[in-house]
């Protein structure tokens, strides 16, 4: 898919995000909106992962480690033929199995998270095997700014490193909020590029809204031999709508029928100076 | 499995001394013609016995450093490309600190990961409270689709590991430190099913892991001292529990006593309990076990005979609850 191409389908996904959350009434809007580049790249670019054949032992794996925004993660899967999209009409209803967090039950996520710090060490583990079982396969993770002070994660993040894991990806969307603040002020992190360094991972930063610095990051991997790769992708937290983007109140805020007509409008606009682009 | 295999496991549980050695020789003997038996220890290939296995097959052990929540976590991520993973770390701490990626990662993502809580219940003696895993039935029966097990001699851990390494369900099996008798002659094993070591007539003592050697003692007393006769049932599967074989029990109205090396609070004893009166059975029913309070110091045998769960302590309970 040229980046043209990916460009309008991540105006397409946020579209659908804001629709499945809109309908639902709940969901995290504002996070889904700051990762949906990142998973639009790594499921239409980058993965080698298709639905009719999922259980592949050479598919390339993504756990996504933030899963309160699995919003996000349910539209691409569902545009990648996982399962039929009128299926997310019974978003967090009663009885859905397209619950507010990551479910197995959903053909073609790899594994059940949403409690935070754990898609590292699952990927950690997933890697190693691919290390054992000399496949080519490569782990791709998300992990959200706000869960990095999860121990687990540093703990992850120093097996990487030890099982010098480079067939391994974790992309930081760093957008900056958590549900209680900025990351600075509710625990700093920063600066995560030298811990993650410290540590001996290889690090990037991107735009993790441009289309372009994502595949072309995601091309050069891994970015060392021997090394995990980190891909801190620098985003706004409600990217995309106005209103929302870099709002706290946008963490798992769902727009009222005005504010939906608001952002599907910019959407469409924006939509349309892409295609005339 | 092999059967060469399957007969050479078989000697193993004559053959080693504790249920540790057992569990290491197993995967040894499995790992020979399985490259997907898979280790992951936290720094604890010395406290498992796991040294010979990791001279054998240096590619089949991943250590992660003292990081349970990491060694559970990445236990489940290789389980998930189809190897037989055992996650060994003491009990303590691999059912306390890794509770969260025992629950998400292995449990609810349905990743067959088999934990290994080594040094369990008061092994570590007086190392102290923090060392002791009194907590480990109680936290785990709560999580769903997990086997818990506590193997009472060499054969039920050979059996338990053996076992563990075939099915698709996650187990957590708890295994202690000392040297193991091998308790009955009785050859059957399967999760689940309660296994009974010895058959009597005026109570049934159903104990667990390394108590069931003490019931035995105390039912032994009681018989030569008493002219008591004891059923003593090896209760290796917490979870699922033998309803059946409860109910069989009970169905005597004779009295029951229950002996864990646990706190009295959700184990054994509370599980049983709650089975039993659930479904009307209203024998003299007693508990045994650690009481809700931090362990006096020191060696494990020393803290069982403190709390009673002894030859001495378990003949009186029984008696009391007798009436003579």
């Amino acid at each position: 898919m040229s980046e043209k191409e990916l460009a309008q389908k991540s105006v397409e996904y946020r579209k659908k995000i804001l629709k499945y959350i809109y309908q639902a009434k709940a969901g995290h809007t504002g996070g889904s909106l700051s990762c949906i580049d990142i998973l639009n790249v790594l499921y239409n670019h980058t993965m080698q992962v298709d639905a009719t054949d999922f259980t592949s032992p050479d598919r390339d794996r993504y756990i996504q480690s933030k899963g309160h925004t699995v919003e996000a993660l349910y539209v691409v899967l569902a545009s990648r033929g996982f399962f039929p999209e009128t299926d997310l009409e019974t978003l967090c209803q009663y009885q859905s199995h397209y619950i507010g967090h990551p479910t197995r039950k959903v053909h073609g996520v790899e594994q059940n998270t949403g409690a935070l710090g754990h898609g590292l060490s699952l990927s950690v583990g997933t890697a190693i095997a691919g290390k054992l079982d000399k496949k080519d396969y490569r782990v791709f993770t998300v992990l959200g700014d706000g869960e990095l002070p999860e121990g687990s994660n540093w703990e992850a993040a120093l097996s990487a490193a030890h099982y010098k894991l480079d067939n391994l990806c974790a992309i930081l969307d760093k957008n900056t909020l958590q549900i209680s603040g900025p990351t600075a002020d509710v625990l700093n992190t920063d600066p995560v590029d030298k811990k993650f360094e410290a540590f001996g991972w290889e690090v990037r930063h991107v735009d993790g809204h441009d289309i372009k610095q994502l595949t072309e990051a995601f091309d050069a991997l891994p970015f060392a031999k021997g090394k995990p790769s980190l891909i801190i992708a620098h985003t706004v937290k409600g990217k995309g709508i106005s209103f929302m983007e870099n709002q706290l109140k946008w963490h798992h805020g769902v727009p009222d029928p005005k504010q939906y007509a608001d952002a599907v409008q910019e959407l469409d606009l924006y939509g349309e100076t892409l295609a005339s682009a | 499995m092999d059967s060469t295999v399957d007969a050479t496991i078989e000697n193993i549980a004559v053959a080693q001394q504790t249920n540790l050695e057992v569990f290491s020789g197993v995967l040894q003997l499995l790992a020979e013609t399985d490259k997907d038996i898979i280790v992951v220890t936290s720094d604890s290939r010395g406290s498992g016995k796991l040294v010979p296995f990791g001279q054998k097959f240096p590619e089949q052990i991943i250590e992660v450093g003292i990081a349970e929540q990491n060694l559970v976590g990445v236990a489940a991520g290789i389980a998930s490309t189809g190897k037989k993973v055992f996650a060994v770390s003491p009990a303590c701490f691999l059912t306390a600190r890794a509770l969260e990626q025992i629950k998400n990662d292995v449990a609810y993502s349905n990743n067959p990961v088999t934990l290994v809580g080594i040094s369990a219940g008061v092994s570590y003696g007086a190392l102290g409270s923090t060392h002791h895993s009194l907590h480990d039935f109680a936290v785990l029966r709560t999580i769903h689709n997990l086997i818990i097990v506590a193997p009472a001699d060499n054969f039920e851990a050979e059996q338990a590991v053996k076992l563990a390494a075939v099915t698709d369900l996650p187990v957590y099996i708890r295994f202690g430190k000392k040297s193991m008798p091998l308790l009955s002659a009785e050859k059957s094993f399967e999760f689940g099913k309660g296994r009974i070591i010895r058959e009597g007539s005026d109570l049934t003592i159903v104990a667990t892991g390394e108590t069931v050697e003490h019931a035995c003692a105390a039912a032994q007393n009681l018989e030569q001292e008493f002219n008591i006769t004891t059923t003593i049932v090896s209760m290796h599967t917490i979870k699922p529990l033998d309803y059946n074989l409860l109910a069989e029990i009970a169905a005597s109205g004779k009295p029951i006593i229950t002996v864990e090396e646990h706190s009295v609070y959700g184990g054994l004893g509370e599980a049983c309990a709650s089975f039993l009166f659930q479904n009307n059975f209203r024998n003299p029913f007693k508990i045994m076990g650690i009481p809700d309070e931090y362990t006096v110091t020191g060696s494990q045998q020393e803290i069982f005979n403190h709390y009673g769960i002894s030859k001495e302590g378990i003949t009186q309970a029984a008696l009391a609850l007798l009436g003579e």
